[in-house]
């Protein structure tokens, strides 16, 4: 009885906070806009600017992770192997093909988007925990290629002077915070698409696919063609996330991919809160910044790593900000027009 | 040549089988990968590193390096998984806390032994064997040797103890072993248990073929030790030995035919292939759901 009533006023509380941000979403959205483009001004040195800047990739890799895990539930361990060929191809297209940063972008997205298919496609035979088996050994395989592919790859030496992107001939750096700007507005056009997806048909049906597979099979959902769609997409916003890091930092190198980041990635998506965007910016900023933050630990700081991982998934598995939303669901205009449709033609034929 | 490779490849096959067991137990009792396995291969690899400096002699010093990491396995158990089964919470949140106490127990490695490549004295060289053409390093046949009758002991444990039938059943079913009177949290941890002793075995006779032991080592080992885990027919132990045979052959192949670099990737490779081609691995028995 005790624990219901306290697990109540939790509820209330969520609910209480909802609405009072749903009430002021606009002040609130304009208050962390305007924190987050004046950041740079308040007197920060590069080496914050540097961190905030990884805060944001990482954010941008654990938004591309939540779609296929968060949302659909297919945990995948190798998406170190996305970020690596996004920001190997696009690394690759500016440097020998002269091409801009959108373009290489858009072409090692794409790649990784394409090798997402190739990796998507064994969902048809396997599940849970062998899915997740064959996503490490990709990873892995991705790291093999990368370092035995000589010619173009350039072997374990990596890619050096990756050009930085630039708008209207004004190159982008870290010392005219355009690069900062640059993740700001690749990190936004990110989140929007991770919202508009989550709410279309297509995210309906992938969190049906991570409710209930075989219910949603009955319900109608295609459920193979929606995960290796999951897999699609979540591939393109790592691949862009790599093709932004590579130009950001110049210089690639196959150890920069490795397994550690595959779980630091999926550690930001379950640490924030699997299946919610705001998690994502909380749990990679507490996961970037803590390494940083606690240098004056020094050796230990990757034991409190660990320790923290643990802890957290003992008392909060569901995440820092995981709870499940108390408004009232908001149905799709479609699906309301439709319903009103319907409502009018049983009044019709009751009145007939 | 070829032959030679064999030989290389089935010693260190041997090895990896014995660590694929320990992944291929904790798998068919709770569906998780415990990755802390391969930090638990470093940490018995430097216990036994310990002990013999501390100058107990080299088999008193494995032993209990033995002891002491069947024990850790036991404790990571207590302190971290079994708080998660009793709370009912999600798969996902066991594996994250397994990478965590990876994550853990290789960093205070390196905080204690550091980080450089430490010698480990090589204990159970007798000099080299000839067989007609072929030379075979008495290490290797050791390596077999120790490998196999561990683990026709481990699988006489599991099929004719009642200790291994209560693992069984708890493996079949948890619930139902539970009803029957087996106390199914001992069992696991008797697992645990036995999955961190063969892996300090696998980690002294690894530690003693390479002659080198660092804090990092558990990590590329253990994923292939899991690859090969896997390609067997995660949960089936005698599955867990031919996947490992599989991995170490293959990889002292690649090594020497397609260079040295491809060598640890061609677990995966295999791993991948072998998961498309029979999703439950070479001996897997297919999982059978019912509505």
């Amino acid at each position: 009885m005790d624990k219901k009533m306290k697990k109540d006023t939790s509820k209330n509380f969520i609910f209480k906070m909802e609405t009072l941000i749903e009430k002021y979403k606009i002040p609130i959205g304009i208050a962390c806009a305007a924190v987050l483009l004046g950041f740079p001004y308040i007197g920060v040195n590069q080496y914050i600017m540097r961190i905030a800047i990884m805060i944001g990739i990482y954010s941008m890799l654990a938004l591309g992770l939540n779609i296929l895990t968060g949302y659909t539930g297919q945990v995948s361990l190798g998406h170190a192997g996305f970020y690596a060929i996004g920001a190997y191809t696009a690394s690759l297209v500016s440097l020998k093909l002269g091409a801009g940063f959108i373009v290489s972008a858009i072409a090692g997205a794409t790649l990784a988007s394409f090798c997402g298919l190739l990796l998507g496609l064994p969902t048809l035979r396997l599940k849970g925990t062998y899915l997740s088996i064959v996503t490490l050994g990709f990873g892995e395989i991705v790291k093999m290629v990368l370092m035995n592919w000589d010619k173009v790859t350039n072997g374990t030496l990596g890619l050096k002077n990756i050009p930085r992107p630039s708008v209207f001939g004004l190159k982008l750096t870290l010392a005219n915070n355009g690069i900062y700007y640059m993740m700001l507005v690749l990190l936004a056009l990110i989140t929007l698409v991770c919202i508009l997806i989550i709410k279309s048909k297509i995210g309906r049906a992938f969190m049906s696919i991570k409710e209930d597979e075989l219910a949603a099979t009955m319900m109608g959902v295609k459920t193979t063609r929606y995960k290796v769609l999951a897999f699609v997409i979540s591939a393109f916003i790592t691949g862009i996330a790599g093709a932004f890091y590579a130009s950001m930092i110049g210089f690639i190198d196959p150890n920069s991919f490795t397994f550690d980041i595959s779980t630091l990635i999926i550690s930001i998506v379950i640490l924030g809160g699997m299946g919610t965007i705001r998690g994502m910016f909380v749990g990679s900023a507490i996961l970037i910044a803590f390494p940083e933050v606690s240098r004056f630990m020094m050796d230990y700081r990757f034991v409190v790593y660990g320790i923290v991982l643990v802890v957290m998934m003992r008392f909060r598995p569901q995440g820092l900000l995981g709870w499940k939303s108390q408004m009232p669901y908001k149905f799709p205009k479609l699906a309301v027009q439709e319903l009103e449709k319907r409502k009018k033609g049983n009044m019709q034929t009751q009145q007939v | 040549m070829i032959i030679q490779q064999l030989f290389n490849g089935l010693a260190l096959g041997m090895a990896y089988s014995l660590i694929a067991v320990g992944y291929s137990m904790v798998f068919g009792i709770l569906r998780l990968i415990n990755f802390s396995h391969g930090a638990i291969y470093a940490f018995s690899a430097h216990m036994a590193l310990l002990f013999i400096s501390m100058k107990f002699g080299i088999i008193p010093a494995i032993l209990m390096s033995i002891l002491i990491t069947g024990i850790l396995g036991i404790l990571i158990d207590k302190t971290a998984l079994e708080p998660l089964r009793k709370k009912n919470s999600i798969p996902i949140a066991s594996l994250i806390t397994t990478i965590g106490m990876a994550n853990i127990i290789q960093n205070l490695l390196m905080i204690f032994f550091n980080t450089e490549r430490k010698p480990f004295p090589a204990f159970f060289d007798f000099g080299m064997l000839k067989l007609g053409s072929v030379q075979i390093n008495s290490t290797q046949i050791v390596m077999c040797l120790v490998s196999l009758i561990l683990l026709v002991i481990l699988t006489l444990i599991i099929n004719k103890t009642k200790l291994g039938l209560a693992m069984r059943a708890t493996e079949q079913n948890s619930k139902a072993a539970n009803l029957m009177g087996i106390n199914v949290n001992f069992v696991i941890s008797f697992t645990f248990f036995l999955g961190g002793a063969s892996a300090a075995i696998a980690g002294a006779l690894i530690g003693g073929y390479y002659q080198i032991v660092y804090p990092g080592m558990g990590f590329m080992v253990g994923l292939k030790a899991f690859a090969a885990a896997v390609l067997g027919g995660i949960g089936v132990l005698h599955g867990s030995v031919v996947g490992g045979l599989v991995v170490g052959v293959s990889e002292s192949f690649a090594a020497t035919f397609l260079g040295s670099s491809y060598r640890d990737s061609v677990a995966f490779i295999i791993l991948i292939l072998v998961l498309i081609i029979k999703p439950t691995g070479l001996f897997g028995k297919k999982d059978i759901k019912k509505v």
